[in-house]
């Protein structure tokens, strides 16, 4: 099926080929948990699939078809336009500062008209491709000089103080921990992570000291929401309630006392797994996470089976993304970590999560059908 | 493949590795937390959610109906009509309120009230918008249903006096529960529960409230109800039926009128009370909504006391009608028998002082039942300077005056038989002579209660049995149930030659000719009473005014004036019912108290309440000749 080539020498796919290479397995996958999604939204309207099922469903079907295109782009597009795309994202994150609107807590997005545009969600994925070109063009021995460090820090750090700013701590935390994860990835030595912890852990006592009176009371509240019942301790303990209440089995689809009387809050967004659990209990929700688990592993599957460095960066740093969605908003819905606003992909209501994680899946899915792919170190130039 | 990318490779399998690993770990940390949460702690997690979505709601139980002794509710509950409106159904609140308008008339206070109250409360719990609505208007309101969203006619529960004042101080009033009456039952924290504040309603309010029911309801975070989850429909209070005939307790309230008065009739066999009233009275059904200040106020600075049960609560010296315990005494010790005679010549001399008889001029020669007809002052200053004060004050609580009689309304007076005794402990001072004869006409420190007087005539009347004096016959649900089988009083341990003698003086004293109530008989042979009239003096005449001319009762302030009793039994053969009349500065016992007990003990007669009366027998067949 070699016909034409793309700089490599290798013979080049047909569109049809790509699409056979896709796999199926991991669109099954992630079609069996947006069902699930769905499945909770048409509880969560009480048995409607208005407003927000058939809604869900429309832009699932979107994604979906924009995934397969995506996946069908070559890989060496990717990493040209990884910088271009990565300078976008960040003007975008600049030019919301101005034209943005602020709305649900502290997101902020430019209104497209058919779309909103997060541009703090370019950016998990901008980031990624720029730091997966980075470290692409760089060898284990360059890696290792702590020079080679100052870009990618630079790069990481820029994006995220940006949605901090917002504020967005969520979304920053995600930044960080997903580049940390590529710049792991890339053979960064040890020594340097195990620095940067011991500097961070000196560093809690010193950030109390410079922290704002609510920001304290915020913590204070998550160590111990049961102070405050009523207040902002509220809704992570009415989440726990459901939780606890949907026991083994759970009380059943469409059953859940807690999020149908509303005790719940937001239970068709950040809190669904809550409700997903409070409804199916824990076999529901161990479910859902043994699904997720298995795009994670079909993830580092597809990273560990890539021939290019990009391309196994690219995949680890995309999967790092969705396991960093999934874990923070169930570990923010089981008490574990502060609320901080982050949804569950596919299966919250809205467009925003589930087009990242689409574009993602999209990314991986090229990955994999380009995984043969040698690219060279520097584009255009020679392998030395 | 050159050698760096190969370690490069084998670098990424491993971090590959410990990254996966890392995230297998986390993955298995929330697994872990959910089955902390779902298994371990969900016993805890579901108790506290079926907290959050179960309300329990308490249901006022509606309140015990109250009856006389033939069946007339005389307290009861009427449907209350309330207008309310849920403003999330209502649309727009302001044109269903100018509809509304057209039905019942709202001024801008009000509906400006209503909108504070929609503004101020969740859209979907209903404000009242107004109470007592009248047949008319509810059925206006239905009609135009269509025209009023959200509007609804809710049905309450408000208590209802049908006869007024007539029975306000026996049945009391309800009113809302004030602060230091929550007893932690949270029925009393209910905002529309009243509980009972005076009288009978005071007495059974915890029979008459009932136990509340309770309703559990499924709501939502917001506390809108979604469901009814389970009904518990309490109970509803206890009936309680009085002993009190409506017919003549509102013919004995009309009769003493305007006056500060009041009266107790007794069935002589029993100790039923047939009607117990005091004037002037109040409406309880105003205490329902609430009074304003200036009814308030109105109320309490009223001299003549309508709030007080004067029956029960007003402490009067019985003047002359105290000379029926007087003679007893003197008859049961054997000092004087009814031919004892006693010459009055108007006064008697005791030390410097001179004790008057109410006669100028004196009565002459007198007997015993002559000297009660006529109601001698110094036969019976006599009497009691032989039987001395102790004697006198045993047989007066003998016949029940001097401590409560366990009389079933709340504010029941003890009275005041004084003795020496007595008075040392409490003034320190020995007893003077002249108070024994002052005791002896029903004066100086002596009170009674209209009730102490009538429960002495019964007595007095009935062969000497010891009723007590009681107004409620049954409660429970069923006011047909009747009462429990009263056991017959016991007896006072007085003969019957006594009681015969007092009673002979009683019947003289109304039927004979020179009876001090002669005035005031009744004419039908088969109806005729036995009495006693007294006037009880509230301020000392002084000799100036003895002198000057000044003493009759017309020329003096209504304060100064003198207090008119009476008390009196009937039929005079077989006798019936006892009453007593007492009137606060009504003048004389036989111008003012006697007729009116005269068409009280007519009007119970005339109405012949069923199972009263004494038991055939208990009083011999010489029952006193009337002359």
């Amino acid at each position: 099926m070699a016909r034409g080539t793309l700089g490599t020498g290798r013979p080049e796919m047909t569109l049809f080929g790509k699409l056979e290479q896709i796999s199926w397995t991991l669109v099954a996958l992630l079609c069996v948990i947006a069902g699930a999604g769905f499945a909770m939204l048409y509880s969560a309207a009480d048995g409607n699939l208005e407003p927000w099922a058939s809604r869900q469903i429309i832009r699932f079907a979107v994604g979906l078809g924009a995934m397969i295109v995506i996946a069908t782009i070559d890989l060496r597009h990717w990493l040209k336009w990884a910088y271009v795309i990565y300078a976008v994202s960040i003007a975008l994150l600049i030019a919301v500062e101005w034209i943005g609107t602020v709305g649900m807590g502290a997101q902020r997005w430019i209104d497209l008209g058919v779309i909103r545009l997060q541009p703090s969600e370019v950016a998990k994925i901008a980031l990624v491709l720029a730091l997966a070109r980075y470290f692409h063009g760089l060898t284990l021995d360059d890696v290792r000089r702590p020079r080679a460090l100052v870009a990618p820090l630079a790069v990481l750090v820029l994006p995220a103080l940006l949605v901090l700013r917002q504020p967005d701590l969520g979304t920053a935390v995600m930044l960080l921990i997903g580049a940390g994860a590529i710049v792991f990835m890339a053979g960064v030595p040890m020594r340097y992570f195990a620095a940067l912890g011991v500097v961070g852990i000196a560093a809690v006592p010193l950030a109390w000291q410079f922290m704002q009176e609510y920001q304290r009371e915020r913590i204070m509240t998550f160590l111990n929401p049961e102070s405050d019942p009523l207040g902002s301790g509220y809704h992570i303990l009415q989440s726990k309630i459901a939780l606890g209440s949907g026991g083994l089995f759970g009380r059943g689809f469409m059953q859940g006392t807690q999020s149908h009387l509303n005790f719940l809050p937001e239970h068709q967004t950040d809190f669904i797994f809550t409700m997903l659990a409070e409804e199916l209990g824990l076999v529901g929700a161990l479910g859902l996470l043994l699904l997720y688990s298995g795009l994670l592993a079909y993830g580092v599957a597809v990273a560990l089976r890539a021939r290019s460095q990009f391309g196994r960066l690219l995949a680890i740093g995309v999967t790092t993304t969705l396991f960093l969605y999934v874990f923070i908003n169930v570990a923010m819905v089981t008490g574990l970590v502060p609320v901080v606003g982050v949804p569950l992909p596919l299966i919250s209501y809205g467009g925003t999560a589930m087009m990242t994680v689409l574009v993602a899946m999209g990314l991986l899915l090229s990955v994999y059908v380009h995984r043969d792919q040698d690219i060279r170190r520097r584009p255009g130039g020679d392998e030395p | 493949m050159q050698q760096h990318e190969l370690r490069r490779i084998k670098m990424f399998n491993r971090r590959a590795a410990i990254l996966g690993g890392a995230k297998l770990a986390m993955m298995t940390m929330l697994a872990g937390r959910l089955y902390y949460l779902q298994v371990v702690q969900s016993e805890r997690f579901h108790t506290l959610a079926e907290e959050n979505r179960i309300n329990l709601r308490l249901l006022a139980p509606p309140r015990g109906r109250i009856f006389d002794r033939t069946g007339h509710p005389v307290a009861h509950n009427k449907q209350n009509y309330r207008l309310i409106l849920v403003p999330e159904q209502g649309g727009d609140i302001a044109r269903t309120l100018d509809s509304l308008a057209a039905i019942i008339p709202l001024d801008d206070r009000e509906r400006s009230r209503i909108l504070d109250d929609i503004g101020r409360r969740r859209r979907f719990l209903p404000v009242t918008i107004r109470e007592h609505l009248s047949w008319s208007q509810v059925s206006r309101i239905e009609v135009n249903a269509p025209d009023l969203p959200g509007v609804s006619i809710d049905v309450g529960q408000v208590r209802q006096y049908p006869f007024g004042a007539a029975f306000a101080h026996v049945i009391g009033y309800v009113a809302a529960v004030s602060e230091t009456e929550l007893t932690g039952d949270p029925v009393l924290e209910l905002p529309d529960f009243r509980i009972g504040k005076n009288g009978v309603e005071k007495t059974h309010d915890l029979a008459l409230r009932g136990r509340a029911g309770n309703l559990q309801v499924e709501v939502n975070a917001h506390g809108r109800v979604i469901r009814e989850l389970a009904r518990n429909e309490g109970q509803p209070g206890d009936d309680v039926t009085l002993t009190i005939d409506a017919g003549i307790q509102e013919f004995a309230a009309t009769r003493l009128g305007a006056e500060s008065a009041s009266a107790a009739v007794l069935d002589v066999g029993s100790g039923e009370v047939l009607a117990i009233a005091s004037t002037p009275s109040f409406d309880p059904n105003a205490f329902n909504q609430g009074l304003t200040h200036r009814q308030w106020s109105e109320l309490v600075n009223n001299p003549r006391a309508p709030l007080i049960n004067k029956a029960i609560s007003g402490q009067y010296p019985p003047g002359s009608v105290f000379k029926l315990v007087v003679a007893l005494a003197a008859l049961e010790s054997g000092i004087a028998g009814p031919s004892h005679r006693v010459w009055c010549a108007g006064h008697v001399e005791l030390g410097i002082r001179r004790f008057h008889c109410w006669k100028r001029g004196g009565h002459g020669h007198l007997a015993m039942t002559d000297a009660i007809a006529q109601s001698c002052d110094v036969y019976f200053y006599d009497l009691a300077l032989k039987l001395g004060a102790d004697r006198i004050a045993a047989t007066a609580a003998l016949l029940g005056f001097g401590r409560s009689l366990e009389f079933d309304l709340p504010g029941e007076r003890a009275g005041l038989v004084p003795t020496p005794d007595w008075k040392l402990a409490t003034y320190d001072r020995p007893w003077q002579k002249g108070e024994t004869l002052n005791v002896g006409i029903g004066q100086g420190h002596l009170l009674t209660t209209p009730l102490q007087l009538a429960v002495m005539t019964a007595r007095l009347v009935n062969g000497g049995r010891a009723i007590g004096p009681y107004l409620t016959r049954a409660v429970g649900r069923d006011p047909s149930a009747a009462a429990p089988e009263q056991a017959p009083a016991h007896s006072l341990g007085v003969s019957d030659w006594s009681l015969r003698v007092v009673r002979e003086g009683m019947a003289k004293a109304v039927n004979g000719p020179r009876g001090t109530a002669h005035g005031a008989r009744i004419e039908q042979p088969a109806m005729a009473m036995g009495g006693k009239t007294g006037t009880s003096q509230v301020k000392r005449i002084t000799k100036a005014e003895r002198d000057a001319g000044i003493v009759k009762n017309e020329d003096r302030a209504w304060k100064d004036r003198d207090h008119a009793l009476f008390v009196g039994y009937a039929p005079v053969h077989q006798p019936r019912y006892a009453v007593a009349v007492v009137v606060e500065h009504g003048g004389g016992g036989s111008k003012v108290a006697a007729p009116m007990a005269r068409d009280i003990l007519i009007e119970a007669q005339r109405r012949g309440s069923p199972g009263g009366g004494i038991p055939t027998g208990a009083l011999g067949r010489n029952a006193p000749e009337d002359a």
